[in-house]
């Protein structure tokens, strides 16, 4: 290969390296593990998310305050601060049981889809929180007028709009999910961010192997939010002026 | 399990004064990188916003690209290409914190950008044509009409954006710069302290984050020009009836 002019440098570019040998196998190796972890906390981000909003509207001050303390506390510390607590620090307080399937099946992966649910839970509370609140009261109290239960208007009338709602918020919330999971390589989680920095060890080839891993994360970041458009624009709702407030950090 | 919350006391000193200030042998701290980075990045934001306003294709295109790139990839990915890219070009290793402050700048400014581009665009287009009616230039216009109001509605995005920047700056770690985040990893393991060490840090990182939100809270209150009146003003507005 011959060497090439960069920005002044000389340096000799070698792309063949990324789908020779075992190195491309390891980018995809990367890939799957960050899909499969992004998913897995998604789907518990998602739950939690729910949970804490929805425990916020109870009438019982004890379960408000809780959901309160989760969300103003998990969201406002930095996520890499969290990953090394539930990798270092919590797993000793657990017991031995636990700790012995936690070292059977990978403390951590295990500890960063924790680590990510809970800050991601947090986040996605508020989002569906400020969706929630962007409905006027009046529609409830219009849909009871024409006949329906409360249970019926949630059902029929504020559930539906409210998830049409929280689309875009939703999805950018989402978005960060997955770029966040890169934070999982500093607990050794062999995702995507990972294994670019073991392909630019193994070859130092850093230009390549960091060129990959940046292509594969927009790639994968715009095509979700392309779909998410698509998505947004099939369910858009006519006429419909209301937006979702913007969502807190 | 024990618990021995005094290895906070003990190793206070280097915590918060190198690793949250930044004060010491090492060269970093959290607040040294999170300030610099916050000015900076919001310059440069400046720039990326109004840069994506522009009507000339060759200044509108490339800030698109540079906004929607760097949204569509992680942080650390920024900090490992400057990591990679800074000596390549300057021929030299430079120290940690000169990296992490570069890819910090680079990247929220892609954020900041946009927020930027919304307060702009928030402003309605009456008060340009009404501006230039009056006989302003351009430059009065955007300097004494547009950007004022602008830049009252941006502040809530903008102190949230701010909030995630300081949040942020604990990635610096990674790459070994000594920060809040990076002292609490070297005394958690040389005491065996994980438990206690974390969770103290996520205190200190959440008493500064939270009290930078209640701010943003209040400022949005007090700058809202809809906001109830205050009790000051009211009796201001009193003494003015009065006096009339």
């Amino acid at each position: 290969m011959p060497l090439t002019v960069f920005l002044g440098i000389q340096y000799d570019f070698q792309w063949s390296i990324l789908w020779t040998g075992e190195y491309g196998h390891w980018l995809l190796q990367g890939i799957w593990t960050t899909i499969r972890l992004s998913a897995l906390s998604w789907l518990f981000a998602s739950f939690l998310g729910i949970l804490a909003g929805a425990l916020r509207t109870v009438p019982f001050a004890p379960l408000r305050a809780l959901a309160l303390f989760y969300v103003e506390f998990f969201r406002n510390v930095p996520l890499l601060v969290w990953l090394f607590f539930w990798y270092f620090g919590a797993p000793q307080m657990l017991p031995r049981a636990a700790q012995d399937w936690l070292n059977i099946h990978g403390p951590e992966f295990w500890s960063a889809v924790v680590g990510l649910s809970v800050y991601h839970g947090a986040r996605m509370s508020e989002v569906i929180r400020a969706g929630i609140q962007s409905i006027p009261k009046t529609l409830l109290e219009a849909s009871v007028a024409t006949g329906l239960s409360v249970a019926q208007a949630y059902r029929l009338i504020i559930i539906p709009i409210a998830l049409r709602l929280i689309i875009p918020p939703a999805t950018n919330e989402s978005l960060n999910l997955l770029k966040n999971s890169s934070l999982a390589l500093t607990i050794g989680v062999a995702e995507l961010t990972f294994m670019s920095r073991q392909v630019e060890t193994y070859t130092a080839k850093a230009f390549e192997a960091l060129t990959a891993g940046t292509l594969i994360y927009l790639v994968l970041c715009l095509g979700i939010s392309a779909t998410m458009a698509q998505v947004e624009r099939h369910f858009r709702i006519p006429g419909l002026i209301a937006r979702v407030g913007r969502a807190e950090h | 399990m024990s618990f021995d919350w005094g290895v906070i006391a003990t190793n206070w000193k280097f915590l918060i004064v190198q690793g949250l200030l930044g004060f010491g042998s090492f060269s970093g701290g959290t607040l040294r990188l999170a300030i610099p980075a916050i000015i900076l990045g919001f310059l440069l934001g400046i720039i990326i916003g109004l840069c994506r306003l522009a009507h000339r294709p060759w200044i509108h295109y490339p800030a698109v690209v540079y906004v929607e790139f760097f949204r569509g990839i992680p942080l650390v990915m920024v900090i490992f290409w400057f990591w990679f890219l800074i000596p390549q070009i300057t021929g030299q290793h430079p120290p940690e914190y000169t990296v992490a402050l570069t890819a910090f700048v680079v990247f929220e400014a892609a954020y900041l950008g946009e927020i930027v581009r919304a307060g702009i665009q928030s402003v309605p287009r009456g008060q340009i044509e009404a501006a230039t009616a009056g006989g302003l230039s351009y430059g009065h216009t955007m300097l004494h009409v547009v950007l004022p109001q602008a830049i009252r509605n941006m502040i809530p995005s903008l102190v949230t954006q701010f909030i995630v920047l300081f949040k942020d700056t604990s990635l610096a770690s990674i790459i070994g710069m000594m920060d809040l985040t990076k002292a609490a990893q070297t005394v958690s393991q040389r005491e065996i302290r994980p438990f206690e060490m974390y969770l103290f840090i996520a205190v200190v990182y959440w008493i500064f984050t939270y009290s930078m939100s209640r701010f943003s809270q209040w400022l949005e209150i007090k700058m809202s020009p809809e906001r109830a009146p205050t009790r000051r003003a009211a009796l201001r507005e009193a003494a003015r009836a009065a006096a009339a």
